[in-house]
């Protein structure tokens, strides 16, 4: 019988399966933050248990870590971070600490590793996990108390979810990323389009994306709703592993790519729902509302509540434009940024940080701007600077700042004031989510970058043909 | 966990689609190693000003909703971050049942593993319920897990579909991972053939 990617994925690893009830499923890799595992480790040390599995574990700093260098000023994410260092030495697990020079968001250096790998099952208290499915792998979100089932017994009960096939086609039109395609699907199905599905991404669009951008798709999975994302993995997965830390080498090597080759759905394999998107006539995508869903071209304008019909939604986009401080109809390239923020787990790799250089090379930041960017991984940082990336953006007026989640959250000294304005590669414009009272617009690292240049968002297809600041 | 069969209580209403756990409890506060105490942060920057002061318009705030242990919802409520301090924010709160036409996943299995019911209904029946609730004075609703129905303000019963693995462990308030022990042959068989031992 034909199955599809996440069949074969799952199926590799049910432990068992009781007839109509939950799957226990066996997890190849765990990845660990701050945040999320503290609870998780005091309750096995209550319960008396150990974690099963330490060698399939992994734990790095992301959330909590200040990204300009000295000590850690705030006590309550300095106690976070310590008990971390407790625990994973307490229990025997591998920490990748700040200062170690692995450190960084902990879905940026799972793949930069070769940790992340196709086939494999792979979890971490923290809903961004999604990201890791660009690999062909199956990977979730879980909350804290199943963090700590997943240290004490390596597995984890799920109910098996429903399929879907998100066919991305066409071409993606020049000057526009991944993260462009996928904040243009979500505005299409909604923010709950994709609940209690497995997506598979597919199509020619995303056959012609690098490994970076097809991260950037299946890590907003989880913001249209969806259990996980997964892309079938092919040359340009291999490609990427080849050679990293903890990919297989030599003989085991060619064997891995040997059973990772029989992954991919099989053509005539049955998925719950199938839907088709092209992404031939997109445009660059800018964030107006509260929710990654509330999305537009930057060549269009802030949308009126009044012509929505679902009064759900439209009680939404009042809120939303109330809380933005934006007008109907108002056009969005006529909208001004106080920030500029290039980073977070969608949008902080080496191609990202390219992509915005180019942009930026040769020109100024906006005076009325403050522009950050902070790399994804220490070693994403070093490579940039290898490459001259930074004296880019540096010379260009951004900050070049150490490697964690920094203002994609805010948990950290990295924050909008209220009623701020910021222009952000990160992946949720929650109320309050980069600081209580700031306004979030999600665009690519382009349209960041181009911003951050010009104090209000830009075409970046047009930028050559704007006035350039002085 | 504490068994937990049957919820009988005041009902609050806060009728909006897509609530965020980042709403829910703001990451300001998820920098505690506790697992207890986030019941006064709940909704904080909608429920307070910059001054700590409640703000009248939020809906929770009503005094006919104080006290509440029964939340009816708008769809997908809990969507975006996996952080579990949502579910333990509204259980330190008050609240047993949160009742919606849908949910984020992540947020609807962090209920169910602290013995919060996080309930689905379709989205006509939420309102039905939404519209029965006396917003002058409050209302009672029961929340029946033992027979999986809800009897509304008005006296009305809907069933309600529910994970049976997960009833079965709040009904008798059962450590899941003390289950999931019993299958440690299982767990061992599957690593040895797989390569993982």
């Amino acid at each position: 019988m034909p199955k599809t990617l996440f069949e074969k994925v799952w199926e590799r690893h049910v432990v068992f399966e009781e007839p109509d009830g939950p799957a226990l499923l066996y997890v190849d890799l765990h990845l660990v933050h701050e945040v999320t595992s503290a609870q998780a480790f005091e309750g096995l040390r209550l319960a008396g248990r150990d974690v099963r599995r330490p060698d399939l574990t992994v734990a790095t700093m992301d959330h909590n870590v200040p990204t300009l260098p000295g000590p850690i000023t705030d006590p309550m994410a300095k106690a976070q971070l310590d008990a971390l260092r407790a625990n994973t030495a307490e229990f025997g697990v591998r920490l990748h600490a700040t200062g170690s020079g692995h450190e960084g968001i902990v879905h940026v250096i799972g793949p930069e590793l070769g940790l992340t790998q196709p086939g494999k099952t792979i979890v971490c208290g923290d809903s961004h996990t999604s990201t890791h499915g660009a690999f062909g792998a199956l990977a979730f979100g879980i909350g804290t108390s199943e963090v700590e089932h997943v240290l004490a017994t390596q597995t984890l009960y799920q109910q098996r979810p429903r399929t879907m096939r998100l066919e991305l086609a066409g071409q993606l039109p020049p000057g526009l990323t991944a993260k462009d395609m996928i904040l243009g699907a979500i505005g299409r199905v909604g923010v709950d389009g994709g609940v209690g599905y497995v997506v598979e991404y597919a199509g020619d669009a995303v056959r012609a994306l690098s490994m970076e951008q097809r991260m950037t798709i299946c890590n907003m999975s989880i913001e249209w709703g969806a259990r996980a994302g997964m892309i079938a993995p092919d040359d340009t997965t291999f490609a990427y592993l080849e050679g990293r830390e903890h990919a297989p080498a030599g003989r085991d090597w060619e064997q891995a790519v040997e059973d990772w080759r029989t992954l991919p759905s099989d053509p005539d394999a049955a998925y719950d729902t199938v839907a088709v998107i092209d992404v031939g006539e997109l445009a660059p995508q800018v964030t107006w509302g509260t929710n990654p869903g509330m999305v537009v071209p930057v060549t269009g304008s802030v949308p009126d509540p009044a012509s929505l019909d679902d009064p759900d939604a439209r009680l939404a986009a009042e809120r939303a434009l109330a809380y933005m401080d934006l007008r109907p109809g108002q056009r969005i390239e006529d909208i001004r940024v106080d920030r500029v923020f290039i980073g977070s787990c969608t949008n902080s790799r080496i191609e990202d940080l390219r992509a915005a250089a180019a942009v930026v090379a040769g020109r100024r930041v906006d005076p009325g701007v403050t522009a950050l960017v902070v790399p994804g991984s220490a070693q994403i940082r070093r490579q940039a600077e290898d490459e001259g990336l930074d004296r880019v953006f540096l010379d260009a007026g951004f900050e070049w700042r150490l490697a964690g989640c920094s203002m994609c959250l805010g948990m950290n000294p990295d924050i909008l004031s209220p009623g701020e304005r910021c222009a952000s590669t990160s992946n949720r414009n929650f109320e309050g989510r980069q600081g209580r009272g700031g306004r979030t617009h999600l665009v690519s690292p382009q349209m960041a970058a181009a911003a951050a240049l010009h104090g209000r968002f830009v075409d970046v297809r047009t930028l050559d043909r704007e006035p350039v600041p002085a | 966990m504490k068994p937990l069969r049957s919820v009988t209580g005041r009902v609050a209403v806060l009728d909006r689609p897509d609530v965020d756990t980042d709403q829910i409890i703001p990451k300001q506060f998820l920098k505690r190693i506790e697992r207890t105490g986030y019941g006064q942060f709940l909704f904080n920057d909608w429920r307070f000003d910059d001054d700590g002061a409640e703000r009248p318009g939020f809906e929770l705030n009503r005094p006919e909703f104080r006290g509440a242990s029964i939340l009816l919802t708008g769809r997908n409520f809990g969507c975006g971050s996996s952080r579990e301090h949502a579910a333990w924010a509204l259980q330190d709160h008050g609240f047993d049942v949160v009742v919606a036409p849908s949910f984020g996943d992540i947020f609807r299995t962090n209920a169910g593993k602290n013995g919060m019911l996080a309930i689905v209904l379709p989205e006509r029946d939420v309102e039905r319920l939404m519209e029965n609730v006396d917003l002058d004075r409050g209302s009672e609703m029961t929340v029946d897990l033992e027979r999986q129905v809800i009897v509304g303000p008005d006296g009305g019963e809907i069933a309600f579909a529910f994970d049976a693995a997960t009833r079965h462990r709040i009904l008798n308030g059962l450590d899941e991972i003390a289950l999931t022990l019993e299958h440690e042959d299982a767990i061992t068989a599957y690593e040895a053939s797989h390569g993982l031992a």
